[in-house]
């Protein structure tokens, strides 16, 4: 990994890693007793850590010019062992979470396992830990592929895959310490806010810099999706976050905006992190990995382009159906229902484009578990955003808004959409990347299959029944116009549900589980062929080898 | 010139609906157009190309 850097961009690792490291050392010294303190010393530590890395292989040869012919995929396999590890971890905090809500004593006394505490741990884990994770490593494979041009730099996505992680990191330290802004998937303070958007302009300018050396002269659709998922979260990520830091050597931080209209913005981020984050960059995920794993192209490339821009342009408006029946004015909660209803057509466009690629593959789909994942998820993705178009309606809102109606739509989309893409196209992607036939067990992809669906399956209908009955409970009036049941009543009433879809969650961890088992093991595979295949001189661990013996000589 | 709330609301109210509906159409003839229709074609089939190498 580290012997394909240049020597100069060894250095320029190190400089940075230093400058993160005293950075660090800064904060920690500004932070004395504050949380923000420690968050200095882990983001030292880091840095130690990185510089520790590179200069465990310095003094290795340099690469040969030779690696210019190729694609670059270190960062991309990295990637992936990455996402796997935080999906395994945001999955587990999920399943706790989970329980604690049918057996609360579960926090066993530590205010680090509290509710409030270990529920962002899970989706910050999943969707920026495993999904971030993936979208990144997916993004550099596809973008090189498909405009058939090498990255520019070995540096630059070095710095985005790992400073991504750090921030991550961050996150989930903050989470377990108490520091958030209590914003929706916007909790990390301003400090890491800052780093991220580095990071992030960073990301965007790799993309555009890989762009402009494509060899194909059209981009290839699946990176407009990827390009408005890091354009549009670098605008969404700036302005939800603007805000005022108590002091420079304080964690705490306050809103730019108060009110209503901190409730618009953080809205506004809230519904596009979810088109952007969880819908466009894994659609763009779908647009290559899908007809590359049936061996067709897209059904119609006219009608991705259709639906690209109908996602792009509406889903900006559709942030206010978050807040029906709230101070915000009535035309702007009309406006967020319209444009959520117009959505479901390119939604469905999309959806539909799919599974029509799949059509005259079906054959495929049943002995391919890899691809019936990507099928299922684009099933879930048209039932999903049909479920949300529906919720956002205002009649309908009343009755889903704050009940566990949400959390259902929501895992039919997480679990559904983006996990069941996201497995799909690794399961597509490792053995290319390693370089191996297959993965190391078929077997494995299938049960990770029926675990999945059926963990998703009976996680969304505990949900669904639960949300339906807890709305009905709340809005229900006896004869004398009081409300007939107590808060305590509906939660009682919860009990059951909130059991099976703590199983339904631990399906889905288990399958991930044995999803990470797979990925290791065809690492592990990859390793030992290319230990066997001694006349292949392609891997640089061989190279490797090689010289050490010369010099043994 | 200073942009008070109300004509702000004016705007977005009456001009975004002209705006929106323009991009869109913008786009159908950008999709639909019919010499794009070999771009299109040759895009959607690059995926294919079995040398897993970047190109010259």
């Amino acid at each position: 990994m580290i012997a394909a850097l240049t020597v100069a961009e060894r250095q320029r690792a190190i400089a940075i890693s230093a400058a993160l490291a005293l950075c660090g050392l800064a904060m920690a010294i500004a932070g004395r007793d504050d949380l923000f303190g420690v968050h200095g010393v882990i983001v030292l530590l880091f840095g130690l850590g990185l510089i520790g890395l590179v200069m465990s292989q310095y003094f290795a040869p340099e690469p040969s010019e030779e690696r210019l012919t190729r694609y670059y995929d270190d960062p991309t396999r990295v990637g992936i062992v990455l996402s796997l590890g935080w999906a395994v971890v945001g999955m587990f905090f999920g399943v706790w979470v989970a329980a604690l809500l049918a057996w609360p004593d579960l926090t066993f006394d530590a205010a680090w396992a509290s509710f409030g505490r270990i529920r962002p741990v899970h989706t910050s884990g999943v969707i920026f830990g495993f999904g971030g994770n993936a979208l990144i490593a997916t993004s550099f494979h596809v973008l090189q592929r498909t405009t058939r041009a090498r990255l520019p730099d070995q540096f630059s996505p070095w710095f985005v895959l790992i400073g991504y992680n750090l921030f991550c990191v961050l996150a989930a330290s903050g989470y377990f310490m108490g520091i958030t802004q209590s914003k929706e998937y916007a909790e990390p303070e301003w400090y890491a806010d800052l780093w991220l958007v580095i990071v992030w302009v960073t990301y965007f300018l790799l993309y555009i810099r890989t762009l402009q050396r494509r060899k194909e002269p059209h981009i290839y659709v699946a990176n407009w999706y990827y390009m408005a998922f890091i354009l549009v979260v670098a605008v969404l990520h700036i302005v939800n976050n603007l805000a005022v830091p108590v002091s420079f050597g304080e964690a705490k931080s306050y809103s730019l905006f108060s009110g209503v209209q901190d409730a618009m913005t953080q809205w506004w981020y809230g519904h596009n992190a979810v088109a952007f984050f969880l819908t466009s960059g894994f659609l763009g995920m779908m647009y290559y990995y899908l007809p590359k794993r049936a061996g067709r192209p897209i059904f119609s490339y006219r009608l991705s382009i259709i639906s690209f821009w109908g996602i792009t342009f509406m889903y900006m408006w559709a942030g206010s159906h978050h807040l029906h029946y709230t101070a915000l004015p009535q035309w702007v909660q009309t406006l967020g229902m319209t444009f959520s209803v117009v959505l479901l057509v390119p939604s469905w466009a999309s959806a539909g484009n799919a599974l029509a690629t799949l059509n005259g593959a079906w054959g495929k789909v049943r002995d391919d578990a890899t691809l019936r994942f990507m099928m299922v998820a684009a099933v879930f993705y048209g039932l999903s955003t049909f479920e949300g178009s529906f919720m956002a309606i205002r009649a309908v809102n009343s009755l889903s808004h704050y009940t566990d109606w949400t959390i259902g739509h929501v895992h039919a989309g997480a679990l559904g959409w983006v996990a069941m893409i996201t497995f799909g196209s690794l399961y597509a992607l490792v053995p290319w990347m390693w370089k191996v036939e297959r993965m190391y067990s078929p077997k494995l992809i299938e049960v990770h299959f029926w675990l999945a669906l059926s963990g998703t399956i009976i996680y969304v209908f505990a949900m669904w029944n639960s949300g339906i009955i807890q709305g009905l409970m709340w809005r229900t009036y006896n004869d004398s116009g009081t409300l007939a049941y107590s808060f305590i009543d509906s939660v009682v009433a919860m009990h059951p549900y909130y059991i099976a879809r703590t199983v339904g969650g631990l399906l889905f961890l288990l399958g991930a589980i044995v999803a990470s088992y797979n990925v290791w093991m065809t690492i592990r595979m990859s390793r030992s062929q290319a230990a066997a295949g001694a006349g292949d001189i392609d891997l640089p661990v061989l190279r490797g080898a090689g010289a050490t013996l010369q010099a043994g000589e | 010139m200073d942009v008070d709330h109300h004509s702000l609301v004016g705007f977005a109210k009456s001009w975004g609906l002209f705006y929106l509906v323009a991009m869109a159409i913008g786009v159908l003839i950008y999709a639909l157009w019919p010499s794009n229709r070999k771009r299109f074609d040759r895009a959607k089939t690059s995926i294919f190309d079995k040398d897993d190498r970047p190109g010259d």
